[in-house]
């Protein structure tokens, strides 16, 4: 089953005069429970791709699919409810909430959901022990170690069971054993059937993935299997 | 629903973490909130405090009361049209008395002002009211001691007096007055009353404490002859409802005894309360409204205030509104969220400045008849709590239209 259906999607940046396409012409298609890599060199791309794969940014021409619904024209709000039920985000930077403990960053999808606070709770919980953070969940993001933290922005994602976890650059701020650590464990959610699609530079953290997509200049270079 | 009651209490939570996180900052920002809320607070329990303080002064002067008097007090007829009008005779006062049917009570007055003395106390320019003893039942006068002139004293003119508290304690201090004789132009009068506290000092000397009775005999007898001055005459209607009836009565019979001619003008005046509660309302209600709107004002730079923070507020926390965006917030939740935290500073301003308010007013009770009420402090609430949300929306609107991706990116 096609989670992600692309059609020729472009992205077009004006920036002062001069015409930035990001992306010119993508296509492409993600199924279920694939675990995929987007590479590329700086500049490539891969940025615009992902905020466009999240529902984060609209393309400026060409037409999205989402699990058979077009979202290339949607309202932000619209798009933010997609965000919350469909999509779980893990950045590099692992963007918690610096104020909020823990469980509180992973409960905080939940509540954008509408969710009854006890069933919520529980949840959060759960889905904190699966990362391993059982003993943590009262700490703030500065009392964690970066691997913590990084574990904390994995349980955020998870929390809703999103269609896609996106994930971009998710070992950048981490050392490599760490780091290692990290991606042991989006190999294990991705054996639980989930989609993961990683946004990466470095070669040792794509080979993790099942599929490797190579941008270069807002096009798709190469789109191969890593068996 | 339980998703608006969600995300309310989620800004709730955001609101009190922020302000703990930049406390200093929060402190400062309140205080212009707390000094609004507290000046308006207390300009509108000064005011009620003035009402209060002005309808008792009234009703102490007997609020069914008409005066048939020489002089119009709330007109604009010429002073010396009515500087030619005849003066009103103790002849005239009989005379009405005996042919007025609807009135309750009808009392001569004589107004002097005088020192009075007891010992080496003295209370300079004392105004001495001279009438009958019928002048009681057109007051609500209650006695701290003795009683009013009795009929037989007014009627032969004896020296007796009867005084106001004020003056009372200030002749005697905490001595008993009663049957104690006090001095007016050296001539001996003994008191045979003192009133209860009436109590408004809006009335100026006409403040019953701050006044002496004595038999408008007396008065004509020691300090004034009859045909010098003219006397006022005071009526009371049965009721409220009667005033008007019992004010065409007497001005029928007033005319008549004046033996004025169906053409002629009045050559007296019926006066009413009602000309001084609007000649009160006109200026003490531009003062109530200059008063608001300046206390207002201090509201509105606490107001300017809070909108300043939240926009510094705003803008540090571009990052949280990218990851609460990325995460699943709508517009409405961060609109939500900010103006919860604008509304909670000025709410915690608001009650801050009440309390301060509450202790203040303490003070003012010392000078007025008032204290907070009920209303004041749920208006403060809700003007505080509206404060916040106004101030809150400019700052939470740009928040909520933040694209999350520039969000995201922003150092």
């Amino acid at each position: 089953m096609n989670i992600i259906n692309l059609e020729n999607i472009t992205r077009i940046y004006q920036l002062g005069s001069e015409e930035v396409r990001a992306l010119d012409g993508i296509s492409l298609r993600i199924d279920k429970n694939e675990y995929v890599a987007i590479m590329g060199p700086s500049g490539s791309g891969k940025s615009t791709l992902m905020n466009i794969l999240g529902c984060l940014d609209t393309p400026t021409s060409g037409k999205y699919d989402f699990k058979g619904i077009n979202v290339s024209d949607m309202s932000d709000n619209e798009l933010a409810e997609i965000r919350n039920r469909e999509i779980g985000f893990v950045f590099q930077t692992f963007n918690l909430l610096p104020r909020s403990n823990a469980f509180h960053n992973v409960e905080l999808p939940l509540i954008y959901s509408g969710m009854h606070s006890l069933k919520r709770k529980e949840i959060a919980k759960e889905t904190l022990t699966s990362v391993g953070l059982e003993d943590r969940l009262h700490h703030k993001p500065s009392e964690l170690s970066g691997g913590q933290r990084q574990r904390v922005a994995i349980a955020r994602a998870l929390v809703t069971t999103p269609s896609i976890i996106l994930a971009d650059e998710p070992t950048g701020n981490l050392d490599s054993k760490t780091g290692g650590d990290i991606m042991l464990l989006f190999n294990a959610i991705h054996k639980q059937g989930n989609t993961i699609i990683l946004v990466t530079h470095e070669e040792y953290i794509a080979k993790h993935a099942k599929r490797i997509i190579r941008l270069l200049d807002g096009k798709i270079e190469i789109d191969e299997k890593n068996e | 629903m339980s998703n608006y009651l969600f995300e309310f209490k989620e800004g709730l939570i955001i609101a009190f973490k922020a302000i703990r996180a930049n406390k200093a900052r929060a402190i400062l920002t309140t205080l212009g909130v707390v000094i609004g809320i507290c000046a308006v607070a207390l300009m509108s329990t000064t005011i009620k405090g003035i009402d209060i303080a002005f309808e008792e002064g009234i009703s102490s002067l007997g609020s069914d009361n008409l005066y048939i008097d020489k002089w119009a007090w709330f007109s604009d007829e010429e002073f010396w049209k009515m500087r030619n009008r005849k003066n009103l005779k103790l002849s005239d006062y009989e005379k009405f008395k005996h042919l007025a049917q609807l009135p309750i009570a009808v009392a001569p007055t004589l107004w002097i002002v005088k020192k009075v003395e007891y010992g080496n106390n003295y209370v300079e320019g004392t105004l001495i009211t001279g009438s009958t003893n019928e002048y009681l039942k057109t007051t609500n006068f209650d006695f701290d001691e003795g009683r009013f002139f009795s009929a037989i004293e007014s009627k032969s003119s004896r020296n007796v007096v009867v005084l106001g508290k004020e003056v009372a304690d200030h002749l005697f201090k905490s001595n008993n007055a009663s049957e104690k004789y006090i001095k007016i132009r050296g001539i001996k009068f003994k008191v045979v009353g003192i009133l209860k506290k009436q109590g408004s000092n809006l009335l100026g000397n006409f403040n019953p404490d701050k006044q002496v009775y004595m038999p408008i005999g007396a008065v004509f007898k020691h300090f004034e002859r009859a045909s010098h001055r003219s006397i006022a005459i005071i009526i009371r209607a049965q009721n409220t409802s009667m005033v008007e009836a019992t004010k065409e009565e007497a001005e029928d019979i007033m005319r008549r005894i004046r033996g004025l001619m169906y053409d002629e003008e009045n050559d007296f005046s019926i006066n009413q309360q009602e000309g001084l509660t609007q000649n009160y309302n006109n200026v003490v209600g531009v003062i109530k409204i200059a008063g608001l709107l300046i206390t207002g004002l201090s509201l509105l730079v606490g107001a300017i205030g809070i909108m300043n923070i939240m926009f510094v507020s705003v803008k540090e926390r571009t990052r949280e509104i990218g990851i609460r965006k990325a995460i699943g917030a709508k517009k409405r939740t961060i609109l939500t969220q900010f103006i919860t935290e604008a509304s909670t500073i000025c709410l915690i301003g608001g009650l801050i400045g009440l309390i301060l308010a509450v202790l203040l007013s303490m003070v003012i009770n010392k000078f007025l008849p008032t204290s907070i009420q009920f209303d004041t402090v749920i208006l403060a609430i809700i003007i505080s709590l509206i404060t916040g949300i106004l101030a809150g929306f400019a700052p939470a609107y740009t928040a909520a239209k933040m694209d999350p991706v520039e969000a995201l990116r922003y150092e």
